[in-house]
């Protein structure tokens, strides 16, 4: 089985918003609502300042609170191991956004829950995510960490990475890279 | 010319100009009897929402557009389309675009539009312009232009007998920096600009917000750079996204660029670490700068700037040290005070002396091809009277300057200006002093739109002629000098909908009843492109497939070891020292001009650009006012504290003339000088038919009442404003 992983450059994100809109427009996202965005952060006092700005998206648990909040089933791991919902089966009843530290999913106007799927559906055609593909700092890397030779390996072989609310215990496959600041995330 | 993503992906092998074939329904489906699934299909074209011009990729499915993706081949875009590119759905299925031609039946600007068909809108303009050509000339019909829908309707000024054009781009945008690398080095540094920013070590910007202004190809070498650890230095009032990149942020006091610019010269020089072989090749005049910047001390400077001395001389000394692997980012929009051309001549000698021009991660040198021109017709243009759109700037480039036409039609000097073409520009949000602007409209005998949403210039139009959106129309080849030349097409993706119609056929039929049908002799603007591009020797078949067709073998980026190079400049060499300013009895060597300070109580104005929009072009665009509905006005924390203001708190602007702003929120932010307010550029729309950005921040442009301009280049400069914040909304 493969294991799909993000890793977020932080260094290399410049705040240009591109992967924010082309995941609404490739997995026709409703008004208002997200599958991914962009934090700013700043630190300090004028003129002494530091800004960290990362992308945050579901960090496709290894250990997903989503999976065991769902009464039905329908947020279950996928065969390729991302974290997905069946969207037949869900009930609309909000209990993996409650469930998820991240506040990574929403609940779709249609009635079910939805976050972001990795796009799954690229995946399968052998291409990247929307995000990865026009993310103009390339700050995005996807890949498969089964590959040794794979990028997103190489990445975390070489440099120290952290995960969001490492505490939780839910074990992410979102990394991020050169972090400016300690924590914060 | 449509394509599935399958065949795109095998278009590397395919040669010459074969049509893809076959049906895009798939049959199994059908014959289940069920509803057919149609395959998406790519078609290649070039973007509009800026003017970075990317290739894209649109994916349309059902004849609707679903997805626009980057042209890998594309070198402005390379696979990746930045978020206004991704928002170009959002403008072609706005609800609020302009759908039919229209006729103002009230007051002049009164906007009591009447739909009206395309032959009562253009008999209409025909038989005013024909008016207004016997009573006054021809040359007295003026065209305010921007973007692709220029060519055609420069084309039909010029056809009918008026050589009078402005374009924003010059006076109020980039014109300055364009002068200054033309008479330092002959040529200007192009558009997209010929920035080797991969291959940089240490990157200066001067108010350049990267990230923010999110030119594609330019943001994607930044990061890079970024990532390979090149030493990022930013002057700047704000503590911008390129900022929170840099070593350096030098909050610098707004207007004092030039200082610190003739203070790196002068470390640079005094302390030998400029590059001499590279001064003694290539360039002239060293010795009259280094004698005119003696003067600009890092402590005389530090006076001038608020950036301690010692800052001023590290600085200088990386510069110096990681010569000529240096950029110095010219900047895009350079209108900033009266001494543009000044200030950026400054940036052209210090990347000079540094020897960063033709050489690696500084500025590249332009692609070697030419092809001839092909013109839009063989038919020679009238005689006319002489131009005025250039006013009395010696340096004014051939995009003209657009005050000078404002002038004129105030003034009626040299000659009266009654009517007014408007086309691909926002004429309230683009020129400063809005009053003069429309004071010069109510003056005039016809005012012409022709544009795709209901900005607050089309509002005042007496015509209003839709044009449809770049994924509907063809338009010229754009020719693209990145490191290597290409041909970039732009071809319609769906066909137009509503009444709308390509800029080409509005200029067309518009010509032929002016009785110019000679200068339009194509039937289609295909027929044209099909034409120049046999002319050119240019596969077109291959070009509509692919987008985009790069003649690597023109690529030339650097200066071989020791190569002899005549620049395009009087002596064929870099002129450190002007003659040509010289003798306009201009400064040849960049002398500091001091500029007023807010006073106490005052904020100076500046603005700038955020990611996802494009000036006011975007403001109502849905798919990206969602991500950014209304701009903010940032505030240094401590000078919100002293007032009361909260962070969100609704706020109104005064400037100096009492101009009021919108109500605007207040952004309280540690990220900002005290002595200024930044606002984001285009907001505050007038026009009720933009229902999403109709009243919605404040308009920066509306506070910028006084303006200054650069005797040389006729630029102007807009960030002379002070305003006050007034609580009462």
């Amino acid at each position: 089985m493969p294991k799909y992983v993000m890793v977020i450059d932080v260094e290399k994100c410049i705040g240009c918003m591109a992967c924010v809109i082309a995941c609404k427009k490739e997995n026709n996202v409703p008004d208002q609502h997200y599958r991914t965005r962009v934090v700013e952060e700043v630190r300090g006092q004028f003129p002494h300042l530091r800004m960290e700005l990362r992308s945050e998206l579901c960090n496709h648990c290894e250990n997903a609170p989503c999976i065991d909040a769902c009464p039905t089933r329908a947020s279950h791991r996928a065969k390729d191991g991302t974290v997905q919902i069946d969207r037949k089966k869900c009930i609309g009843c909000k209990a993996c956004i409650l469930a998820c530290p991240y506040d990574a999913r929403y609940s779709h106007p249609k009635g079910f829950a939805d976050k972001c799927t990795f796009c799954d559906h690229r995946i399968k055609e052998g291409i990247k995510p929307a995000c990865v593909e026009t993310c103009l700092g390339k700050s995005r890397i996807f890949g498969d960490l089964e590959d040794p030779k794979s990028e997103v390996s190489e990445l975390l072989r070489k440099y120290d990475a952290s995960v969001r609310l490492e505490f939780a215990g839910t074990r992410p496959r979102v990394f991020y890279i050169k972090k400016k600041f300690a924590g914060g995330l | 010319m449509y394509l599935t993503r399958r065949d795109f992906i095998k278009i590397a092998a395919v040669t010459g100009g074969a049509v893809v074939a076959g049906s895009p329904v798939v049959n199994s489906v059908l014959a289940l009897g069920k509803k057919p699934i149609s395959l998406p299909q790519y078609v290649p074209t070039t973007c509009e929402m800026c003017f970075w011009r990317c290739g894209l990729i649109a994916k349309v499915v059902d004849g609707k557009v679903v997805k626009l993706n980057g042209n890998p081949i594309h070198p402005n875009s390379r696979g990746k389309l930045c978020a206004r590119g991704h928002g170009g759905i959002g403008l072609l299925y706005d609800p609020d675009r302009l759908k039919n031609p229209l006729i103002n039946t009230g007051a002049r600007g009164e906007a009591n539009f009447k739909k009206a068909s395309w032959d009562e809108a253009l008999g209409f303009v025909a038989e005013k312009m024909q008016k207004i050509k016997e009573k006054y000339g021809a040359e007295s019909i003026a065209l305010l232009t921007h973007g692709t829908i220029s060519t055609y309707f420069m084309h039909l000024l010029h056809a009918f007998g008026s050589p009078n054009f402005a374009m924003p781009s010059f006076a109020l945008c980039r014109g300055a920096r364009g002068v200054a690398f033309e008479v330092t080095f002959g040529e200007d540094v192009g558009n997209p600009e010929r920035l080797d920013l991969q291959n940089s070590k240490v990157i200066v910007l001067i108010g350049t917000h990267l990230g923010e202004n999110a030119h594609n190809s330019q943001c994607q070498e930044f990061a890079e750079a970024v990532g390979k650890g090149a030493t990022v230095i930013v002057l700047d009032p704000r503590f911008s996204t390129a900022a929170g990149k840099a070593k350096y942020w030098l909050p610098i006091k707004p207007a004092t660029d030039l200082a610190i610019l003739l203070a790196w010269i002068n470390v640079i020089i005094n302390e030998g670490l400029y590059d001499k072989e590279y001064v003694t090749k290539y360039t002239t005049g060293f010795n009259e700068v280094a004698q005119a910047v003696k003067e600009y001390t890092p402590e005389w400077a530090e006076k001038e700037t608020d950036i301690p001395a010692n800052l001023i001389l590290e600085t200088a000394r990386i510069l110096g040290k990681n010569k000529p692997h240096v950029l110095i980012h010219p900047g895009r929009h350079t209108s900033w005070y009266s001494d543009n051309v000044q200030r950026q001549r400054a940036v052209a000698i210090l990347t000079a002396i540094l020897g960063a021009y033709g050489r690696p991660g500084g500025i590249y040198l332009s692609p070697k091809k030419k092809f001839e021109p092909v013109f839009l017709s063989e038919k020679d243009y009238p005689d006319t009277k002489p131009e005025l759109n250039k006013g009395k700037y010696p340096f004014a480039g051939e995009e003209g300057v657009t005050h000078a036409i404002v002038r004129a039609t105030l003034t009626d000097e040299p000659y009266p200006i009654k009517g007014w073409f408007v086309t691909g520009t926002n004429i309230l949000k683009a020129m400063p002093n809005q009053r003069d602007t429309l004071n010069a409209v109510k003056k005039l005998d016809l005012l012409v739109a022709v544009d795709m949403m209901p900005y607050d210039g089309v509002m005042l139009a007496d015509v209003v002629l839709p044009e449809c959106t770049y994924l509907e129309r063809h338009d010229d080849f754009f020719t693209v000098k990145e490191r290597s030349f290409g041909i970039s097409i732009r071809q319609p993706v769906i066909q137009p909908m509503y009444d709308t119609k390509p800029g080409w056929w509005i200029a067309k039929e518009l010509g032929k009843r002016l009785g110019l049908e000679e200068h339009f002799p194509w039937d289609t603007f295909e027929e044209f492109l099909k034409n120049k591009a046999e002319a050119w020797g240019i596969d077109y078949g291959e070009l509509t497939k692919k987008g985009y067709i790069d003649f690597p073998e023109s690529a030339k980026p650097y200066f071989a070891e020791g190569e002899d190079y005549k620049f395009k400049t009087p002596s064929g060499k870099i002129e450190l020292y002007s003659k040509e300013l010289k003798e306009k009895g201009f400064d040849p060597v960049p002398k500091y001009t001091k500029h007023a300070q807010p006073p106490e109580g005052w904020f100076r104005l500046i603005y700038g650009r955020a990611p996802v929009h494009t000036f006011s072009r975007t403001t109502n665009n849905p798919s990206l006012w969602e991500l950014m509905e209304e701009n903010v006005a940032w505030i240094n924390a401590k000078e919100a504290k002293r007032m009361g203001l909260k962070n969100g708190d609704y706020i109104v602007l005064v400037n100096q003339d009492g101009v009021r702003s919108n109500k605007i929120r207040a952004k309280v932010t540690e990220r900002i000088r005290p002595d200024c307010i930044y606002l984001v550029h285009g907001f505050g729309s007038t026009s009720k038919l933009l229902r999403r950005a109709y009243l919605r921040g404040a308009d920066d442009q509306q506070l910028i009442t006084k303006y200054d301009i650069d005797p040389i280049s006729g630029t102007v400069g807009m960030r002379v404003n002070f305003v006050k914040i007034t609580k009462e909304v």
